[in-house]
């Protein structure tokens, strides 16, 4: 962290995390925390989150695996009063402790959505069979083997009916501009980086 | 005819997920009579779980490049999406880009070295399939194309979350939207009144990563469904309608349920309804299958 941040956790949320500008608009009314499908698991919802950025409990906030079980249903959205974007700030909190590396390691959906992701960098297009195996086999290989069989049926299920091709093992779906394709994301990646990193005064 | 820019996204591809969506959705549109435009060489939307790799930056990019595309092969046509996700990532990045123009120069900059350019000046909307079906069409008109009505079968309409919030379609509300009760009801079958899990998250992409916590709230959609009296469950969303669909034997040997019930997509009913084949309404997509459908089907 910066200097420019000491003491000011919800100064470094508004200026690095999406959509963070809006945390300060939080009324603490908890109709966010109340309305969340895995509320029960988080340790700490959505309401308290934006509390804790206020009281500048950075560690606790990025290291939490709280924004890691959103499902993003926007349900919290689509009631709060004040009007955040709430489920943007929760994606936003996530990405921006994992940029900076203290995000969860063994947390699964963290490691489901960074597999996600460079599933569809690599070729532009998700290719659901390999990131299937990829997930089933993140926590190892006899991990791995031990949830293969437990979902084999359900794959099994998914072949007979056409909704799974087992050729795209051998590469599959893509866009066709792969060059143009991989030069943007590169750029757009590094204009990131640069925005961040300005905003944290590298 | 009505044509529009299509992204299909990568749920609908050959050999994917939701191929029986895609499948459906190309038959209806030929009953009813509008043209679906694939986006060129599109690519994906990164859902909303692509967030821990990809910065807003790179996420925007994305859904820039779709739209460049659209902007460049149909000019003014409206794109189109029949995944809830898709429909969400474009729409959101549309607006985003809108609104901040810093971020609209720099997506522009990332475009660049892809040869595009977006201009997001020609009023394209960014629509759900669902939206098109009830306001470029509505009941009515869809009503006029049914051949054989789907008497005699009662189905929960779960319309899930990403169709609903935070856009939802115009004139509905988040907590009880009315429109898949409204098809059913327009296509001859018999809505469940008040199902209470109409609106509740299956878990969406946590499925995969969570699939205890998921599978707890899939359980208590179904459950729902059939305290209604449903035959089958009805959906938009190919998330929603893999979750409920393919986890019930899962769920089963847990809870001790003896969950057997289908989800079907509403471009599945509709296609059986007006009456073109199992085939074509992909009921060979089931999973589950929908035997009173299969039945109509084959009348
Ligand atoms: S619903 Fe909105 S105002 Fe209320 S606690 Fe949540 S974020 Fe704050
Ligand atoms: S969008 Fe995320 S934070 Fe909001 S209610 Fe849903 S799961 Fe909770």
């Amino acid at each position: 962290m910066s200097e420019q941040y000491r003491n000011n956790f919800l100064r470094e949320v508004e200026k690095n995390v999406e959509e963070g500008e809006w945390v300060k608009m939080c009324m603490q009314c908890g109709v966010c925390s109340g309305s969340c499908p895995l509320g029960p698991h988080w340790e700490h919802p959505p309401q308290e989150i934006f509390m804790m950025i206020r009281a500048n409990k950075r560690e606790e906030v990025l290291t939490s695996s709280s924004m890691w079980m959103c499902t993003s249903c926007y349900n919290c959205m689509a009631r709060c009063p004040r009007g955040l974007p709430i489920t943007h700030i929760m994606h936003g909190l996530a990405h921006y402790a994992k940029r900076i590396g203290i995000a969860p390691k063994e947390q699964p959906t963290a490691k489901f959505a960074q597999k996600f992701w460079d599933n569809l960098a690599k070729k532009g297009r998700v290719n659901e069979l390999k990131l299937g195996l990829a997930l089933y086999f993140m926590n190892g290989f006899s991990e791995g083997v031990k949830t293969s069989l437990k979902m084999k049926d359900i794959g099994l299920g998914m072949l007979k009916t056409k909704r799974m091709n087992p050729l795209e093992i051998l590469g599959g779906h893509g866009v066709k501009d792969q060059s143009g394709f991989q030069k943007m994301l590169q750029k757009a990646t590094e204009l990131e980086s640069a925005r961040v990193g300005k905003e944290q005064g590298k | 005819m009505k044509e529009y820019s299509f992204y299909p996204g990568c749920s609908s591809q050959k050999g994917a997920s939701a191929e029986n969506y895609m499948r459906s959705t190309n038959s209806i549109s030929k009953e009813l009579g509008f043209k679906l435009n694939d986006i060129p060489d599109w690519n994906c939307c990164s859902a909303s779980i692509g967030y821990a790799g990809g910065g807003e930056l790179p996420r925007l990019v994305l859904s820039a490049r779709n739209l460049a595309l659209s902007e460049q092969a149909h000019p003014k046509q409206d794109v189109v999406a029949t995944c809830a996700a898709c429909w969400l990532a474009t729409r959101e990045a549309k607006e985003r880009l809108e609104h901040d123009k810093s971020l609209f120069a720099e997506a522009n900059i990332a475009l660049k070295e892809a040869g595009l350019q977006l201009k997001n000046d020609q009023g394209k909307n960014i629509r759900h399939m669902v939206e098109v079906l009830i306001e470029d069409f509505g009941y009515e008109e869809i009503k006029k194309h049914v051949k054989k009505p789907l008497e005699g079968i009662k189905i929960a309409g779960y319309v899930g979350c990403q169709t609903n919030r935070p856009f939802g379609i115009a004139g509905e509300s988040f907590e009880n939207p009315m429109y898949l009760d409204k098809l059913t009801e327009t296509l001859g079958a018999d809505p469940v009144k008040n199902y209470d899990k109409k609106v509740s998250c299956c878990g969406g992409a946590l499925a995969f990563s969570e699939p205890e916590k998921s599978q707890a709230l899939i359980k208590d959609i179904i459950g729902a469904a059939y305290d209604g009296g449903a035959d089958m469950i009805v959906t938009p969303c190919p998330v929603c309608q893999m979750n409920v669909e393919v986890y019930q034997d899962q769920i089963n040997q847990k809870y001790g349920t003896k969950f057997k019930i289908p989800v079907v997509y509403y471009s599945t009913l509709m296609s059986v309804a007006f009456g073109q084949s199992a085939k074509e309404a992909a009921l060979d997509g089931q999973v589950i299958p929908a035997k009173q459908l299969e039945q109509i089907a084959a009348k």
